[in-house]
C-alpha cells in the first residue's frame, strides 16, 4: 500500500451511514433545482387538476370549505407521487441504468441509500407542496384558521415519516420487480387519491373503507390537517387529532423498521435469483 | 435526408401505410399487454379509470346528497368517461416516441426501416385505443347500474355517435402526432408533456364542468379546442336532453357542432403534418433521434 493510500481517512459504522444519507440526498435536492422546466411541470400538473376539482365543486355548488380540502389535496399529491416514483419503484430505474450493482457492491448500507432518497425527495417535494399551497390558495382565495402550529407540525412531520418509511418499504418490495413496476406505481395513483380522499373529506366514506385506507400514511395526515387549518375541518374529520397524531406515530415506527427488515431480506432474495442486473423491457 | 412530396407527410402509398400501421398496432398492444397475464392485465385497465370516476362520483354525492338525477351529474360522469380517450390515445401515440427513444432504444432502427414514421406511431396508440375503449365502456355500463345514467338504447342517437367518435379519435391522433413532434425535438422534458396537455385540455375543454364555470377570460381557450365539441356531441348522442340543459353550446344544432368538429379535425391534421415533419427535420439536424438521457 502507498503513503498516499495509507492517508486516506475511510469512514465506517455510523460515519459511513450519514455520509451515504447526504450523498444520496444531494442529487435530489441540488439535481432537481437544477431542471427548471421539471418544476415548472411538478407544481403546474397538480395544479390543473386542483382547478379542474375546484370548478366541479363550484359547478355542483359546493361549500366553499372544499375548495380548500381540495387545493390541500392536490399539495399533497406531490408527496403520493414522489413516493411512487421516486422511492417505491427507484431501485428499478436503478436497475434499469445499471446503478443498482454498484449500489450493493460499495461498502455502504442500502438503507442509508433508501432513507437519502427519502430525506432528499421530502425536501425537494416539501417545497413543490409549498408551492402548489401557495398558488391554489391565492387562485382561488383560500381562507385558513390554523388552531394549533405544533399539531399541525407534528401531524405533517409524523405523516412524512411513515409515508416515505412506506416508500422505502415499496423500494425493496419492487427490488423484485422489472417492467411491472412502471405499471404497479401508475396503476396507484388514482385509487390511493379516492380511498385517501385527497379531494374530499375521507369520512365521506364508508368507516371501515376509511379505517383500511387510513394504513397509507397521507389519508389520516391530510384529514388530521384539514382539521387543524380549517375552520369547518374538525366538523368533517374522520377521527380526533390526537388519536390520528397516536396512529401515526404507529406507522411511522412500523415502516421505517418494516422497510429496514425487508430490506434485507429482498436484497439476500435478489442477490441469490439473479435479479439485481436483470433487465425485462 | 430522404424528401417526401407534401401529400405523403401524413398520408404515405397504400402498401406503406398498411404496413407500417398493422405492425405498429401489433408492437404496441405486446408492449402495453405482455408485462403480465392476462387477467391481471384487465384488472389493470379497469381499475384505473373507475377509481378516478368514483373520485368524481363521491365529490358529486356529498354534495348533492347522492341525488344523481341532477343533470350536471350525466354531464360530469360522461365527460369524464370519453375524455379516457384523450389520455390514452393522444398521449399515447406522443409516449412512443419516449418509448422508443429512451426506453428500448429503437427509434433510429425504426427510422431506418421502410416504414412511414407518423403512421408508425397512429398505429402505436391503437393498443391503447382498444384499452381505453374497455375502460370507457366498464365506465358508462358502471353509471346505469349503479348511477342512475339514463341511457335509453332506444333513443340513442346511434349515427351520431359512431360517427363524433371516430372523427374524434382521429382528431385525437392528429393531436398526439403533433406532441411526439415535440416530443422529438426535447429531451429531459419529454415525461411531461402529454400529462401536461391532456390536464390542459382536462380543464379548459369542459370535460367535467360546463364551461360556462371557466372565469370568462379562460373561456375562449375551450372555444377553439375541438374536444370541447366532440364530448357535446357524444353527450348529446347518449342523453341528448340532458346535455342540451347546460347554455355553454345549447345555441349550436347538431350538424353545426360537427361542422365545427370536422372543420377543427381538418385544420389539426394540417398543423399535425407540418408540424410533425418540421420537428422530425430539426429532431435529425440536432442528432436528437437516438438521443437517450437516462431519466
Amino acid at each position: 500500500m502507498s503513503s498516499r493510500q495509507a492517508r486516506i481517512k475511510k469512514n465506517t459504522g455510523p460515519r459511513l451511514f450519514i455520509q451515504t444519507v447526504l450523498a444520496r440526498a444531494y442529487p435530489r435536492i441540488i439535481g432537481q433545482q437544477r431542471e427548471k422546466s421539471w418544476m415548472f411541470f411538478d407544481i403546474v400538473m397538480p395544479l390543473l387538476a386542483v382547478s379542474a376539482y375546484v370548478f366541479v365543486y363550484q359547478a355542483i355548488g359546493a361549500p366553499e370549505e372544499y375548495v380548500g380540502f381540495v387545493v390541500m389535496g392536490g399539495a399533497m399529491t406531490a408527496f403520493w407521487m414522489n413516493v411512487l416514483w421516486s422511492m417505491s419503484s427507484q431501485l428499478y430505474w436503478e436497475k434499469e441504468t445499471g446503478n443498482l450493482a454498484l449500489y450493493v457492491m460499495a461498502p455502504n448500507s442500502l438503507m442509508a441509500i433508501l432513507l437519502g432518497m427519502a430525506l432528499g425527495g421530502l425536501v425537494a417535494t416539501t417545497l413543490r407542496a409549498l408551492a402548489i399551497t401557495i398558488l391554489g390558495s391565492w387562485l382561488f382565495q383560500i381562507p385558513y384558521q390554523v388552531t394549533s402550529f405544533w399539531q399541525l407540525f407534528l401531524v405533517f412531520t409524523l405523516a412524512m415519516i411513515a409515508l416515505y418509511g412506506m416508500g422505502m418499504l415499496f423500494a425493496s418490495l419492487f427490488l423484485l420487480l422489472s417492467r411491472e413496476a412502471w405499471h404497479l406505481s401508475n396503476l396507484a395513483q388514482e385509487p390511493v387519491y379516492l380511498f385517501s380522499g385527497f379531494y374530499f373529506p375521507i369520512k365521506s366514506l364508508n368507516f371501515w373503507v376509511a379505517a383500511s385506507a387510513s394504513i397509507i400514511p397521507l389519508t389520516l395526515g391530510l384529514d388530521a390537517m384539514r382539521q387543524l387549518v380549517f375552520e369547518s375541518g374538525a366538523a368533517l374529520g374522520f377521527l380526533s387529532v390526537p388519536l390520528e397524531i397516536g396512529i401515526l406515530a404507529i406507522l411511522s415506527v412500523v415502516f421505517v423498521t418494516a422497510a429496514k427488515y425487508l430490506l434485507d431480506y429482498m436484497e439476500r432474495l435478489a442477490i441469490r435469483e439473479g435479479r439485481i442486473t436483470e433487465s425485462r423491457r | 435526408m430522404r424528401k417526401l412530396p407534401y401529400t405523403q407527410l401524413l398520408i404515405p402509398d397504400r402498401q406503406t401505410f398498411a404496413r407500417s400501421f398493422r405492425m405498429a398496432a401489433w408492437l404496441g398492444w405486446q408492449i402495453e399487454s405482455n408485462w403480465t397475464d392476462p387477467f391481471l392485465f384487465a384488472i389493470y385497465s379497469i381499475i384505473k379509470p373507475l377509481s378516478g370516476a368514483a373520485i368524481l362520483v363521491v365529490m358529486y354525492s356529498i354534495v348533492s346528497g347522492a341525488n344523481f338525477d341532477s343533470p350536471i351529474f350525466p354531464y360530469i360522469y360522461l365527460g369524464n368517461a370519453f375524455y379516457m380517450y384523450v389520455g390514452q390515445v393522444m398521449t399515447g401515440i406522443s409516449w412512443a416516441v419516449i418509448d422508443d427513444r429512451e426506453h428500448y432504444k429503437t427509434l433510429k432502427y425504426m427510422y431506418m426501416a421502410p416504414i412511414h414514421m407518423p403512421t408508425y406511431l397512429m398505429g402505436r396508440g391503437v393498443a391503447r385505443f382498444i384499452v381505453a375503449s374497455i375502460s370507457v365502456l366498464i365506465t358508462i355500463l358502471f353509471g346505469v347500474a349503479f348511477l342512475h345514467i339514463q341511457i335509453d338504447l332506444a333513443t340513442v342517437n346511434w349515427g351520431l355517435f359512431f360517427l363524433s367518435l371516430s372523427i374524434g379519435v382521429v382528431m385525437l391522433a392528429m393531436m398526439g402526432l403533433i406532441l411526439a413532434g415535440i416530443t422529438l425535438m426535447l429531451a429531459n422534458h419529454v415525461w411531461f408533456i402529454g400529462d401536461a396537455t391532456a390536464g390542459a385540455l382536462y380543464l379548459f375543454s369542459g370535460a367535467i364542468f360546463p364551461i360556462d364555470v371557466l372565469p370568462a377570460f379562460l373561456r375562449p381557450i375551450g372555444y377553439i379546442m375541438p374536444i370541447t365539441y366532440w364530448l357535446e356531441l357524444l353527450r348529446r348522442s347518449l342523453v341528448g336532453s340532458v346535455a342540451q340543459a347546460f347554455p355553454t353550446l345549447a345555441g349550436f344544432s347538431n350538424a353545426q357542432l360537427l361542422g365545427i368538429l370536422v372543420g377543427l379535425t381538418v385544420v389539426f391534421g394540417v398543423l399535425s403534418a407540418v408540424i410533425f415533419h418540421w420537428c422530425e427535420y430539426q429532431a435529425r439536424e440536432r442528432g436528437m433521434i437516438d438521443m437517450v438521457t437516462n431519466y
